[in-house]
């Protein structure tokens, strides 16, 4: 127990050195630069979910006396072979993606979060149960059971959402419960112990803290797992109708086009989607060195 | 109360090395003792065992005669560790180590008396830890030790990493208020001169124990 407690002090300093070392490339306060960057990032990303939902009927408007049109100042994005504008389709289909990307990645985090948290706090019982889900979940092949939870909940918005939802928590709970485990051998732990401090108590203010970092990051890295396996999902047949413009419909109908020299109808919404996945992933390292209270000073 | 050892006899790993060998002791209602022993004989396990941090392999400890394990919830036996920056979770203030002290409602004046008294200045309260220094996170620690259901009072090593203004005002304090609420009090140090002088008796901790 001595030893792991130097470790971690160890890991504290060395993370702090090298913060250190990259405040040196930014001017005036680091903490200020990253809070607005974040502000902008989010800014950005709620921006095209609200004008996604707004542009849903513009979206699926057909017009054949535009069809096939080259990106130009118009269509930006160019239109499709029925005449749709790949621009709004794109907006509408991220904005799609985003919303059923949040959701799931939500649900199954939290998922992860109390399943890896009751694991170890609420006795060896519960650990068995969770033990047991995890490894059902985590032993059939992923696309397999998502099909079947998609399929038993009706397809369409809510069988995709429940069925990311419920395959996507596993590993993540693994890592929480490992966390909680190391956590709980902590000194304060044992001290709270010694004051008398309930479970619930010991589990939410203290351990729930130190499990932010994870948690953050989990989350954004379900994101573009979320979004993917709903293209894939909706690709096979299993998923959202077909005139949904999703982000995986607008990809997996472009393939049949890209061989015919239309190249804009895969590149831009394949490259938005990179983007936003990006920049998910931006927004989930700035909340984590915000919320690190070493980190208050840069 | 009475805190009693009985035959204390532990060891880290299975068939590890013996680190105590049927160690007793006794420490009478309010009584201050000290423990003394070279570094690797056993008093932080030896603390750890008497505020119940950990079990011994064989023997037993009795608070006025009762296993301190049958004490659920608040352990009226209280340790002080050597490391208060392990023994605060540094992602919360500093306000919720006092907090998580016995401080109820219908005494407030407690806390603000030991407060006053071990120099806790309010603006302290929001800094997170790292952002205070090791002997400012000490007096948090010993605050948060001396709620009001504590009895004993076990510090190990606390004030090694003070200096020596800081240890006296500290050790002065602790001195009063033991003594005022009539708490039991086991200091471990590497100081005899230290131990001399706030104990009412010292025990080593020698080659016969190890």
């Amino acid at each position: 127990m001595k030893t792991s407690g130097k470790s971690s002090m160890l890991k504290r300093v060395g993370s702090r050195s090298a913060y250190g070392k990259r405040k040196a490339g930014f001017p005036g306060n680091r903490r200020l630069a990253t809070t607005v960057l974040l502000v902008l990032t989010v800014c950005f990303l709620a921006a095209v979910t609200i004008m996604g939902y707004f542009w849903q009927e513009e979206a699926v408007r057909t017009d054949f006396s535009r069809k096939n049109l080259p990106p130009c100042v118009l269509y930006p994005f160019g239109t499709d072979w029925m005449g749709r504008d790949m621009f709004m389709r794109t907006i509408t289909g991220l904005s799609f993606s985003i919303r059923i990307g949040l959701l799931t990645a939500a649900v199954s985090a939290g998922i992860a979060f109390f399943s890896g948290l009751a694991a170890v706090v609420m006795g060896k019982l519960v650990n068995d149960l969770v033990l047991l889900f995890i490894d059902v979940v985590m032993g059939i092949p992923h696309m397999l059971l998502l099909i079947l939870i998609s399929f038993a909940c009706g397809r369409g918005f809510w069988g995709v959402v429940a069925g990311i939802a419920f395959t996507h928590w596993a590993s993540l709970a693994r890592l929480i419960r490992g966390e909680v485990l190391q956590l709980k051998q902590s000194q304060y732990v044992k001290i709270a112990e010694r004051l008398g401090k309930s479970r619930r108590y010991i589990a939410f203010c203290h351990l729930a803290p130190n499990l932010i970092s994870q948690f953050v990051t989990g989350l954004i890295l379900l994101f573009p797992h979320a979004i993917l396996h709903e293209a894939s999902i909706t690709f096979l047949g299993f998923g959202l109708s077909p005139e949904k413009p999703a982000i995986g419909i607008i990809l997996a109908e472009s393939m049949k086009y890209l061989a015919m020299g239309k190249w804009w109808i895969a590149l831009f919404p394949g490259l938005f989607l990179v983007v936003v996945v990006l920049l998910f992933h931006y927004a989930g390292q700035s909340v984590c060195r915000l919320i690190d209270p070493g980190s208050v000073h840069e | 109360m009475r805190l009693e050892a009985k035959g204390l006899s532990f060891c880290y790993e299975r068939a590890g090395r013996q680190i105590l060998k049927s160690v007793s002791l006794a420490l009478e209602d309010g009584e201050r003792v000290g423990l003394m022993a070279p570094s690797g004989y056993g008093k932080t396990t030896l603390c750890k065992i008497l505020a119940g941090y950990e079990s011994a392999d064989c023997g037993e400890v009795l608070l006025d005669g009762k296993p301190l394990k049958e004490y659920r919830g608040y352990c009226p036996v209280q340790m002080v560790w050597q490391h208060p920056e392990l023994s605060v979770n540094p992602r919360r203030r500093l306000k919720t180590v006092l907090s998580e002290g016995d401080f109820p409602a219908q005494n407030d004046g407690l806390q603000s008396h030991i407060e006053q008294e071990l120099g806790i200045l309010e603006e302290w309260k929001e800094r997170y830890p790292s952002e205070v220094s090791g002997g400012e996170l000490q007096r948090f620690c010993i605050a948060r030790a001396l709620g009001e259901r504590t009895q004993i009072l076990i510090a190990d090593e606390i004030t090694t990493m003070l200096d020596l203004v800081t240890q006296a005002q500290i050790w002065d304090f602790l001195l009063k208020e033991t003594g005022k609420r009539g708490i039991g009090l086991i200091a471990v140090s590497h100081s005899p001169e230290l131990l001399s002088k706030i104990c009412h008796r010292v025990l080593k901790l020698d080659e016969t124990n190890i």
